[in-house]
């Protein structure tokens, strides 16, 4: 087999392909750990019927939504009804293309690289893919014809436009230090700097990590959903596969928040304290712990994190929502790019 | 360009998900349909009008256009960041003037209530 065909088509074939599983099956028991981890909060049980201990409560769920009628409200846009799944579904699965879930590694003497690409307009093409989002909600909610859903879907437009503002000056600062886009150079940044990026810029991971939230419509800023007076908000009208799409995205969505939240401000697949315990990882007992280990497990605690402000705050009111983000966060991140600005400049002489 | 290759066979699988488990779904669903399963959520209530009739506030449309400005704003700010440790001092106080222009239009929305929800 030529060399080319192997290196462009086979190998990123079968990445796709185990990325692909990986990731729905995570998207699958997240829904079961947050099911369960909310009830242990609330002092209940949980899924435990369905296999031992309700392990396979995902897959009978995914069953049911599957087997589902699919109901069209009558006065809806069928097409666009039916285009803003996949609009929501394909951009949330698609930023997984450019995050590396740790280093690269040798089989049998070829090098093998844990992500599917190392572009150099990586944070770019997250942050414009991430954007098709929105098309997905306001397009759902606007084409079924309902009160619930258009007031939804407009909600959430508003919302993940405000907070995408924020979040991209919080990035900024990232990338001021770090020096360039692509998510390995981040993480290389933070190996040669020996420090991870969230101690300079614990304000502006502050900052991400609440945009991340209010971006993926999750408690406290689940508004678009508040079920108290939009029913579901712009999924309302949504059955069957069509509101399994819309769900599969929105914790798709929660991992590559978490995920990016590990690469840009916690170091990745490095292990924790790279300044102090460097000779403590290089030991041999610990120095073979693979770095998608860490990069999982950071992860795993960002995504516990979703879940636990899920049992513990209350929800914004709307206009509250906009107040925290056009008077806070907007011009406390803007502060923070000059902060940090002025702070490396101050560093370097 | 080559890493773009695996990219863009992705966004190829990225998209026939969606409409490979829709078409699946369609064959294993079940159906009954109904007119009044076609209705509109409303309580049980018949509804009066539809509800691309609804009004909504101008609210959102004032967001969208502060959004645009801003966003706009960030896209600048994205390549200066990136060769910052580069344009040093020099650099920095440029794109400050150029936030402080951005920032006299952010008070004056601001002044003019464009950020109040009420």
């Amino acid at each position: 087999m030529p060399e080319a065909v192997l290196n462009l088509l086979l190998i990123p074939l079968i990445k796709i392909v185990v990325l692909l599983g990986v990731v729905l099956l995570i998207v699958a028991y997240l829904t079961y750990a947050e099911r369960k981890i909310l009830a242990y909060m609330q002092v209940r049980l949980g899924p435990n019927r369905v296999g031992p201990k309700g392990w396979l409560q995902p897959i009978a769920d995914g069953l049911k939504l599957f087997v589902k009628e699919d109901l069209i409200p009558g006065g809806a846009e069928r097409f666009v009804f039916l285009l803003a799944p996949g609009l929501i579904m394909v951009p949330a699965l698609l930023m997984f293309a450019v995050i590396p879930f740790g280093e690269p590694f040798k089989v049998g003497g070829r090098t093998i690289t844990p992500y599917l690409a190392d572009v150099n307009i990586a944070i770019l093409l997250l942050l414009g893919i991430s954007s098709i989002g929105v098309f997905g909600i306001i397009l759902g909610g606007w084409s079924s014809n309902s009160k619930f859903s258009l007031m939804g879907g407009l909600r959430s437009a508003a919302q993940m436009i405000s907070y995408e503002i924020p979040m991209g000056f919080a990035v900024v600062s990232v990338l001021m230090m770090a020096g360039t886009l692509s998510l390995v150079g981040i993480v290389e940044a933070q190996r040669q700097a020996h420090i991870w990026f969230v101690l300079p810029g614990i304000l502006a991971f502050g900052i991400y990590w609440i945009c991340g939230v209010a971006e993926t419509n999750r408690n406290p800023f689940d508004l678009p959903e508040a079920e108290a007076e939009l029913v579901a908000g712009f999924h309302t009208e949504y059955s069957g596969m069509k509101f399994a799409l819309f769900f599969l995205a929105e914790y798709a969505n929660m991992m590559v928040i978490s995920a990016l939240a590990t690469v840009m401000f916690f170091g990745g697949w490095l292990p924790p304290f790279p300044n102090l315990l460097a000779g403590l990882w290089a030991s041999p007992v610990l120095a073979w712990i693979p770095g998608v280990v860490w990069f999982a497990a950071k992860m795993g605690f960002f995504l516990f994190c979703y879940i636990w402000f899920r049992g513990t705050f209350p929800r914004y009111r709307f206009d509250q929502l906009m107040a925290v983000g056009w008077k806070w966060l907007l011009p406390l991140s803007l502060a923070n790019v000059m902060l940090v600005g002025v702070l490396m400049l101050w560093w370097k002489g | 360009m080559e890493q773009y290759v695996p990219i863009l066979v992705y966004a190829l699988v990225a998209i026939s998900f969606p409409i490979i488990t829709l078409l699946l779904a369609r064959i294993f669903r079940a159906g009954s349909p109904d007119p009044v399963k076609a209705e509109a959520y409303e309580c049980g209530v018949q509804a009066e009008t539809k509800a691309f009739d609804t009004r909504f506030s101008i609210r959102y449309y004032l967001i969208a256009v502060l959004f645009v400005v801003f966003d706009v704003e960030t896209i600048f700010l994205f390549p200066w960041a990136v060769s910052f440790q580069r344009l040093a001092l020099f650099g920095f106080i440029e794109m400050m003037i150029f936030l402080a222009i951005l920032l006299v239009g952010y008070v004056y929305a601001w002044r003019r209530g464009a950020l109040e929800w009420a």
